[in-house]
């Protein structure tokens, strides 16, 4: 029988697929590769160079989610540089960077933030309640993504051969199924929304396999009781409010058109591009790292010379490694076999 | 990073609501979520209600994210 192919879009998956040692259990005409849905991985190197210069501003608190401080930039990750004295702060919503910006009216606080439509909404809501208390030193370094063009570019991709996809559960409870109706239509290819628990993952398969063996290209929604076809309106209405889509640079997919978010103008105040202005030089990939190929599903981590020996968690070469969520990390962790 | 842990709503302020995770009890922002009630509840994403679950679906997912309770803690 020929293999199936799937793909775990997301990162959370990702861990929690490596974690339940599922892969081992499932038939061997069943595959599974990691798609683009770790945000910290995703990030390109400039992205993080662009951070890192504006951590080493003085007077500037740079704050961010706590799996990006160690991404490695091109010298050094934002760790780093605190350990020589920036300000940086791991907070675990964009609102606690607004809160120390409130407490610290004589320094600019800036936000650093990564991830997909599940935590852009926090970001766009969080700008506007910026706005209502007059906060003025407070900023956003937008380097969010849309999850939809960069499976399309995926799907479009003769390398990584995907027969379906298994679908993200919380960006999704944003967006609901009807955008991947759209895509499943047009590359024919089936979509199971699916939630995070051991059975939810099984039985996302089961229905996917199912899908594909019968030709269908449709949408099930596997983790019904938190996603609805419709998904959050009143958090995409607040996200279409405040962030523009451009298009954005991708580690290992590059440039897709209209796949990131940077404020609209209206906003421009609260810009951390617009407020800083920083030039950063397009930076290579680390030597020899494979996290590009790995984020397409081309590679598997065991595929690359670094895994595992130049490349550790402790010790982390590119950002596979690093993101807990990490492809190369949930190998690393629990020792995947295949 | 997309983990999202479901929550029960405690009580609610404007624009917050105050949540229990099982025992652990914790403000969060209702800015992106419309008709949050008291009792519901709610998925929580870096420190906001993204969406509603139901109660019976929502003890479900909370057993099943407890085996996730390491992949949180590393998370954010």
């Amino acid at each position: 029988m020929k293999k199936i192919r799937l793909m775990e879009v997301c990162g959370t998956h990702t861990m929690a697929i490596a974690r339940s040692g599922l892969k081992r259990l499932l038939p061997d005409e069943i595959e599974l590769i990691s798609g683009p849905g770790c945000p910290v991985c995703v990030t390109p190197q400039e992205a993080i160079d662009r951070g890192m210069k504006l951590a080493g501003i003085s007077g500037v608190i740079m704050t961010t989610f706590g799996d990006m401080i160690r991404v490695p930039g091109s010298g050094g990750s934002l760790d780093d540089i605190k350990k020589d004295g920036a300000d940086i702060r791991v907070v675990y919503s964009c609102l606690d960077a607004l809160d120390i910006a409130e407490r610290n009216p004589s320094r600019k606080v800036v936000f650093m933030g990564v991830g997909f439509e599940t935590t852009s909404p926090t970001a766009a809501a969080t700008v506007l309640e910026a706005k209502r208390r007059k906060v003025d030193n407070f900023f956003i370094l937008s380097n969010f993504k849309v999850i939809f063009p960069a499976l399309e570019a995926i799907a479009r991709s003769k390398k990584a051969r995907v027969d379906g996809f298994i679908c993200p559960g919380h960006v999704s409870v944003i967006t609901g199924s009807v955008p991947y109706e759209r895509f499943a239509e047009k590359h024919k290819k089936p979509c199971v929304i699916t939630g995070f628990g051991d059975d939810d993952i099984l039985d996302g398969i089961r229905r996917l396999v199912v899908l594909v063996r019968s030709g269908s290209s449709s949408v099930e929604i596997g983790y019904d009781r938190a996603v609805k076809k419709r998904g959050n309106i009143r958090a995409r209405h607040i996200l279409e409010s405040v962030f523009r889509t451009v298009d954005s640079e991708w580690r290992g997919l590059g440039k897709i058109k209209k796949s990131g978010l940077k404020l609209k103008n209206e906003y421009a105040s609260f810009d951390g591009e617009k407020e800083f202005k920083v030039k950063v030089p397009r930076s290579l990939l680390p030597e020899g790292c494979a996290c590009g190929e790995i984020i397409q599903g081309i590679l598997s981590p065991r595929e690359c010379r670094l895994f595992g020996k130049g490349c550790t968690p402790r010790k982390p070469v590119g950002p596979c490694m690093v993101s807990s969520e990490g492809t190369c990390a949930a190998y690393y962790k629990y020792g995947r076999r295949k | 990073m997309c983990l999202a842990v479901p929550a029960r709503v405690e009580s609610l302020g404007k624009g917050y609501a105050y949540v229990d995770f099982g025992g652990v009890r914790k403000k969060i922002s209702l800015g992106v979520l419309n008709g949050v009630k008291k009792g519901d509840h709610v998925l929580v994403h870096a420190g906001f209600a993204i969406g509603k679950v139901g109660r019976a679906e929502a003890e479900d997912t909370l057993k099943v994210l407890q085996d996730l309770k390491d992949a949180v803690r590393e998370d954010l």
